[in-house]
């Protein structure tokens, strides 16, 4: 029998240099807003200053670096293998499979240090609000991105209506919280569920629709709900929203200001600082996004994920298979519209005030954009469109009315380069590591 | 051959508006052997399969398996993944149909889909990576491993189905069928696109099948070195109507089928029956 091992190959200086570019890129995006930029206080009013020269620099590095990395990587490879030598044949090829299970690939070191940044960003940022709040933004929009790859990416189901969730999402924690004086956490699962039903809810009818057709029906009930919050005044405030919504609080306390009940300032002993809730928002989110990350990809790995991707390839085939295409569905429509139910109920807890002006189609737009241009399917690619997509309105606001001109050339030139999203390879989930019996 | 009766088919009719793809077909498949279904382009063939499976509700008549276990099954009257997993009825396709992107491991593992659904109680088993799931998992591997090996497909077991040549696709079809534990193997066209060595290979497979697995096999082909070299038991079909059934040597020479396939005069045969 001939296994396929990825024979051991050591990379050529183009394929280092490659290799090192495509993470000098990814710095670039990744630095244009965390270091390129920066605001100073220019008497009363906040100003954005360029940093370039040390963006330059940061790229620079990550590019020396990478090399670097990749040629240490290389080093202690083959040490390990020569140690390994001395046993079978067998179990040279089970190390080389090791090696390729556990990913000398570059997305995970990219994933690992795009982790890195994002925990650390407020240690270097601590103050300037306008960074931490984007950086809030671009995780809120991370995390819907996941939950619409279920719908979109892994189940292939074309959903225009997916801001429709995050509105439930938004809502229900809204008026839970309002009207019943309920709490971030205890609403939190309340509101995801509510959202799952409602996707069951828009999944139900739409079974036999494919491509354009289940685009349109989902776009519809995105504006149904849309156009409910606006009209069903009673219950959702009307054109007006819901305000004074509670901020997420820390085991009852919350960031109140000193000698006010429950301040942490005060349980603390710290001097309060209203950034400490920014940078608690921040951390909030990013430990959702984290753990919606580490579900969807454990899913993928599962019977229903695979099953997700199967319909997505050939529902035909599926029922051959004896798959229930329709529970795969509601399931993952379920599944997504849960994500971002939760993602839903953050926005409502940050905000502080929601109203049906936040839930319109355009958003449903740039979530599915950030699936599409990602690479559908995959997580890493999310977190890269989300990254230039939110980013790119914020840099364009000195070009004020090109603004939209340079998004849409953004997304073209994209879609141009990499028809498939930035990261467009899928990864399998089973890698079969054929043990030695051909010694 | 056990003697038995496996699937018996009744008066089968399927109308397409005006065209009559099956014509009053009844038919008795054997248990525990090889029946092919032969006969011209457009014969209605695929559509057979499609009434057997669930895909299309016939316009008249019934189909009946024969389950060991669970007694008499309707056929028509199930969904086509109820055919699949409840009736243990499951076909390939003529124009091929794999998961694509996804690698043949994962295609097979698939297939095993409510075996692993159940064992991962609905994926919360599998979230917490409970023991009895994992072995479940493990078996599912193993068990499309073990077709893969018998079907020389062990080097491109990583490889995306999608990229493999046409005749590896149709091994890799099979082996995907065989996976989700089928009493009858519908198998349309195998033979298609591979070589004289491959379709060799495949003769030597489905023999295998039914005497050491137990599978009873529908085979619709067009490849005659395939079809009479393993077949019990032949039905010839010709705009939807059965014009022929026996062993291949009374097939080879019916003077019925000889006509059907020469293409002689065919100005009596109407093409289109009004329904
Ligand atoms: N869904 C459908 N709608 C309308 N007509 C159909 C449909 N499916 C099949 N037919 C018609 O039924 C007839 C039989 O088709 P079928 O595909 O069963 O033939 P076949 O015997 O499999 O032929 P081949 O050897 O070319 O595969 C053809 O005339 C075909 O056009
Ligand atoms: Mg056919």
């Amino acid at each position: 029998m001939t296994a396929i091992v990825h024979a051991h190959h050591t990379p050529t200086l183009s394929e280092r240099l490659k290799d090192a570019s495509a993470a000098a890129f990814i710095a670039l995006i990744l630095g244009i807003p965390m270091i390129g930029m920066t605001t100073v206080d220019q008497g009363g009013f906040l100003a954005v200053m360029t940093r370039w020269p040390q963006l330059a620099l940061f790229v620079g590095l990550t590019f020396a670096g990478r090399i670097l990395f990749s040629l240490a990587l290389e080093t202690i490879k083959r040490r390990s293998q020569g140690r390994k030598s001395g046993k079978s044949a067998a179990s040279a090829a089970e190390a080389a499979n090791a090696a390729l299970k556990r990913g000398t690939k570059p997305e995970s070191v990219i994933g690992w240090l795009a982790v890195g940044i994002a925990v650390a960003l407020p240690i270097f940022f601590s103050e300037d609000r306008y960074i931490i709040d984007i950086a809030t933004s671009v995780l809120i929009y991370i995390m819907l991105g996941w939950g619409l790859n279920v719908v979109v990416g892994l189940a292939g189901l074309l959903d225009l209506g997916y801001v429709a969730f995050y509105a439930v999402g938004a809502y229900t924690y809204a008026l839970l919280s309002t009207q019943f004086g309920w709490g971030f956490w205890e609403a939190l699962p309340v509101a995801g569920g509510l959202a799952a039903l409602f996707g069951v809810l828009l999944g139900w009818p739409t079974l036999r629709l494919r491509g354009d057709y289940l685009a349109i029906v989902t776009l519809g009930f995105g504006e149904i709900i849309r156009l409910l919050l606006v009209n069903w005044t009673e219950l959702s405030g009307g054109p007006n929203g819901i305000t004074s919504i509670p901020r997420p609080s820390v085991f009852g306390y919350a960031f109140l200001p000193p000698d006010t009940e429950g301040s942490i300032a005060d349980l603390l002993g710290i001097e309060f600082s209203p950034m400490h809730r920014l940078l608690f928002l921040y951390y909030l989110i990013l430990l959702l996004a984290l753990l919606t990350n580490l579900f969807v990809t454990a899913m993928r790995r599962l019977p229903l994920g695979r099953a997700w991707e199967a319909v997505r390839e050939d529902e035909i085939a599926c029922k051959a298979m004896g798959i229930n295409v329709t529970t795969v569905k509601l399931s993952a429509f379920a599944i997504g519209a849960m994500l971002g139910g939760f993602a839903g109920v953050f926005f409502a807890a940050r905000q502080g005030f929601i109203s049906p002006e936040s839930f319109t189609f355009s958003e449903s737009a740039i979530i599915l954009a950030i699936v599409v241009l990602g690479g559908m399917g995959s997580q890493l690619g999310v977190v890269l469109a989300a990254l230039v997509l939110v980013m790119l309105p914020e840099l364009g606001r000195d070009f004020a009315e090109y603004r939209m001109l340079l998004f849409g050339f953004a997304m073209i030139v994209i879609m141009v380069w990499r028809p498939g999203g930035i990261l467009a390879n899928r990864a399998p989930t089973l890698i079969h590591v054929p043990t030695g019996d051909k010694a | 051959m056990t003697g038995k009766t496996l699937l018996s088919v009744q008066n089968l009719t399927m109308r397409f508006g005006g065209l009559t793809a099956i014509d009053n077909l009844s038919l008795n498949v054997p248990d525990q052997a090889i029946t092919g279904i032969i006969g011209p382009n457009g014969a209605g063939k695929t559509t057979f399969f499609n009434c057997l499976t669930g895909f299309y509700k016939p316009t008249e008549g019934a189909v009946t398996l024969n389950h060991p276990t669970k007694g008499p099954i309707r056929l028509a009257d199930l969904p086509s993944h109820k055919v699949a997993q409840t009736a243990q009825v499951v076909r390939t396709f003529q124009n091929i149909r794999l998961f694509a992107q996804m690698t043949v491991l994962e295609n097979l593992v698939v297939a095993q889909h409510n075996a692993l659904q159940k064992a991962s109680m609905f994926s919360i088993a599998g979230l917490l990576r409970l023991p009895g799931y994992r072995k479940a998992a493990d078996e599912a591997i193993e068990r499309a491993l073990s077709w893969l090996k018998r079907l020389n497909l062990m080097d491109i077991v990583n490889v995306p189905a999608g990229a493999l040549p046409y005749g590896t696709q149709r091994r890799v079809e099979i082996a995907r069928a065989l996976c989700v534990n089928p009493l009858l193997l519908c198998l349309d066209e195998p033979a298609a696109g591979l070589n004289p060595k491959e379709s060799a290979e495949l003769n030597t497979l489905l023999l295998h099948l039914v005497q050491e697995e137990g599978v009873s096999i529908l085979l619709i082909e067009h490849d005659m070195s395939v079809v009479m070299n393993v077949s019990d038991h032949i039905c010839v079909l010709n705009y939807g109507r059965k014009i022929a059934e026996g062993t291949p040597a009374e097939i080879r020479v019916d003077p019925n089928v000889i006509k059907a396939y020469l293409g002689e005069d065919e100005d009596d045969q109407p093409v289109e029956k009004a329904s």
